[in-house]
């Protein structure tokens, strides 16, 4: 009887196996299915120029004949001979070190302001976002006319004050404080990131720490930068990666404050990083060697050394984080 | 026997005649004429004037319609040639790229074409053959060149007391400074002759425009950087540096600041800001076009005390034009090339209409060229055998931006020892073309 069962119960379960590994599959296709556009968008446009540009590094490549294998030519090139490296560099340095902090502390800054606002909210948000909308190229060009140390209005505006106005884009130690304030200007995405987390913010915990005769700069220290630490990790993330990959504004600055715009099509013509240098970030450098120069293979180093660094700072940043970013509901 | 062999003759002539006139026919009912494409870097009114001197050649030749697509610049070409879908005639303002052009195969070698032809490239002065080559392999060839030279304001002259152009550096300084007036605060509101290099294209911060006026060399026989060996590059800088410190840097650099970019109507020489200036002959039709009243006049730019002999040369660059690699009309293209670069017809008609120098011996000559005694300078320096082209190598310009960024830090007072930063800057170039010739690796 126990043999009988066990021998018609078998092809059963068998049958009920291969059934729910049918579904399994038809899930897995689905879901296979649904993220194909980017997976193919992924492997097409990440993946592909990823493992390409490995592999490029290590040859020597003019766009326009095959790559040929140099080993670690390009490397050492990068860092032992190229005297533009370390300038783009420190300059890249400068815009992680003192550009970011200030992009993120004035986002947050202007966010807590529109959160306190009892009117006008609205028109205060949009102020304050708009600038974000603007083209870069636009945006650039507006601030370099703005800040002509000749005949922009700033200069004006300060030489009527009796203030001898700065060079702007037009001096070496003001360019980057320049490009500064061009990035704090465009501040509206991350305000509105930070908004939305502080907004976000549990009322009961301010509720209890007033209760508890907190002030507004203990709440703040207390209960919101706590709540909103983990949009100040992801802000500080994405800023940092940014800096990393500057260029647009570098790039128009440059052309337009060295006088020289119109001749763009001639590239014969080299204004990155003017002036003196102290606008070629690495991006720059990078753009200039495979485009400009037709030297592929050495940008090609130049971005494998650029995605190892900000891939070992975003690691470092989210590893430090632990220590101070606090994700609600977390078990410890 | 002899009426036969005549009827022959005209039987075969009369046949000859209509399949000519069939063929001729055929083409002008438009039996499948090949459309050919040919990409420059023109736009607005050059490109006007460029598609005019084309359609000449389109009117005489059936068999063909030339298309021109203006705009172009080396990143559309060199995105075109590795997608193989190729223009069949392609031109360049950037000449310093004709070395990996030329080294990849990505422009055709010309040189079957040349000898099939028989065409000679003497025809055109040794500056333009060398910049349309590479190591000997010719894959360009020059259509129209850029040669600068000295342009004056003649009433700013005549208010100073000088009288006749500067022909050395030490003469330029001297005018230079008589011509100059601040404001009370000390700023510049004239400027005699502004050296502060970035200021316009005659300041071209890679020293190019100067070079050739200080017979400054680039390599050594070796072919390595020479630039502290050569004590004119020394010479060049030290001068530039006295004027830029004359005048004060923070002030040029304001004064710069202030003027308007140099291919607006309010360039600082034609609104009288700047008396002096070293610029390309395009500039005559600038000013006939925008201020045709302005008082000024032409000579060869002033050369350095110490080479007087160079009076008359000059700083040569000027437009390529070639064959891409893939190539669907190769001998439709070949024609058209030709036809613009050898025949002084067109070389002439697209001088007249933009103000270039034409290219070959013979154009410079030629009775189209519109006399312009302004235009005529450039015309005289093009052909000077002192006047210089930059060096064409397989980095391109790269070398260029080493020696600018050497060049704006000297000039701001921020390089050091000048021996000892030009013999570290050998050493950079030096460097730089060794890994842009692979890294050194054979």
């Amino acid at each position: 009887m126990t043999e009988t069962a066990v021998t018609a119960g078998a092809p059963f379960t068998a049958e009920r196996r291969r059934a729910r590994h049918r579904a399994a599959w038809r899930r897995r296709r689905l879901v296979l299915m649904l993220m194909s556009p980017w997976i193919v968008g992924f492997c097409v446009f990440f993946g592909y120029p990823l493992v390409m540009s490995v592999y490029l590094s290590f040859t020597h490549y003019d766009l326009l004949s095959s790559p040929k294998w140099i080993g670690w030519a390009n490397y050492k090139y990068l860092f032992t001979q190229d005297p533009q490296v370390g300038p783009a560099v420190r300059n890249t340095l400068w815009l992680i070190l003192i550009m970011v902090p200030l992009q993120v502390l004035f986002a947050f800054g202007v966010a807590t302001m529109v959160a306190r606002a009892k009117r006008g909210v609205g028109f205060f948000r949009t102020v304050f976002y708009l600038p974000a909308l603007a083209p870069p190229v636009a945006a650039t060009m507006a601030f370099v006319y703005l800040l002509n140390p000749a005949t922009g209005p700033v200069n004006v505006i300060l030489g009527h004050l009796g203030i001898n106005g700065p060079l702007w884009f037009q001096s070496p130690q003001w360019s980057k404080p320049s490009l500064t304030l061009l990035s704090i200007w465009g501040i509206g995405n991350l305000m509105i990131i930070f908004l939305a987390a502080i907004l976000d913010a549990p009322q009961q915990l301010y509720e209890s720490a007033e209760l508890d005769g907190a002030g507004p700069i203990q709440r703040m220290r207390w209960v919101t930068l706590p709540t909103i630490s983990p949009v100040i990790l992801f802000s500080v993330v994405i800023s940092v990666i940014a800096a990393m990959q500057y260029f647009t504004q570098a790039y128009v600055a440059a052309n337009i404050a060295s006088g020289q715009a119109s001749q763009a099509g001639d590239q014969t013509v080299n204004n990155l990083g003017y002036p003196e240098g102290s606008t070629l970030f690495y991006p720059v450098l990078l753009y200039q060697h495979g485009f400009r120069f037709f030297n592929m293979g050495y940008a090609s180093a130049l971005s494998v050394l650029l995605l190892i660094v900000a891939f070992t700072v975003t690691v470092l940043i989210i590893r430090n984080s632990r220590r101070w970013v606090h994700y609600a509901g977390a078990v410890k | 026997m002899r009426r036969g062999v005549i009827a022959a003759i005209a039987l075969a002539a009369i046949l000859a005649a209509a399949a000519g006139a069939t063929a001729r026919s055929a083409a002008h009912a438009g039996t499948k004429a090949d459309t050919i494409t040919v990409w420059v870097g023109w736009s607005a009114r050059v490109l006007a004037g460029f598609k005019k001197v084309v359609a000449e050649y389109d009117s005489k030749h059936p068999d063909v319609n030339v298309k021109v697509v203006g705009g172009i610049n080396d990143d559309k070409i060199t995105a075109a040639i590795r997608s193989g879908n190729v223009p069949d005639v392609v031109s360049s303002f950037t000449s310093a790229n004709v070395g990996s052009y030329c080294k990849s195969g990505a422009w055709v070698d010309l040189k079957p074409f040349l000898s099939k032809d028989h065409l000679d490239v003497n025809v055109f002065p040794k500056t333009s053959q060398y910049y349309t080559q590479y190591n000997g392999k010719r894959c360009a060839l020059p259509f129209l060149a850029d040669v600068y030279g000295f342009y004056y304001n003649k009433k700013m002259f005549q208010a100073a007391g000088i009288k006749s152009p500067p022909k050395t550096m030490s003469e330029l300084t001297a005018d230079a400074k008589k011509l100059t007036k601040r404001n009370q605060n000390g700023s510049l509101k004239v400027v005699g002759y502004n050296p502060f290099l970035g200021f316009y294209a005659g300041n071209a911060p890679d020293l190019s425009a100067y070079a050739p006026l200080f017979g400054a060399k680039y390599t050594d026989a070796a072919g390595h950087s020479a630039l502290s060996k050569d004590p004119a590059w020394s010479r060049l800088l030290k001068w530039q540096k006295n004027l830029v410190d004359w005048y004060g840097y923070k002030n040029l650099q304001k004064f710069d600041a202030g003027a308007a970019d140099e291919f607006s109507a309010s360039h600082a020489f034609e609104i009288g800001k700047v008396a002096m200036m070293i610029d390309g002959e395009w500039r005559v039709a600038f000013i006939q076009a925008e201020h045709p009243g302005l008082a000024y006049a032409t000579a060869p730019a002033p050369v350095d005390d110490a080479k007087k002999n160079l009076y008359g040369a000059g700083y040569v660059n000027g437009t390529i034009i070639g064959i891409p690699k893939g190539v669907k009309h190769k001998d439709q293209a070949w024609a058209l090339l030709k036809y613009l670069t050898f025949n002084a017809h067109p070389l002439a008609q697209f001088s007249n209409l933009i103000r270039n120098v034409p290219t070959t011996k013979q154009s410079l000559n030629s009775k189209e060229i519109k006399p312009d005694a302004h235009f005529k300078t450039f015309l005289t320096i093009f052909a000077n055998p002192n006047s210089k082209t930059t060096p064409i190598t397989a980095a391109g310009n790269a070398y260029g931006t080493l020696i600018q960024a050497f060049a704006v830090k000297w000039q701001a007072g921020h390089a050091g020892d000048l021996h000892a930063g030009l013999q570290k800057l050998d050493k950079q170039i030096d460097a730089q073309l060794k890994q842009a010739q692979a890294g050194g690796v054979p």
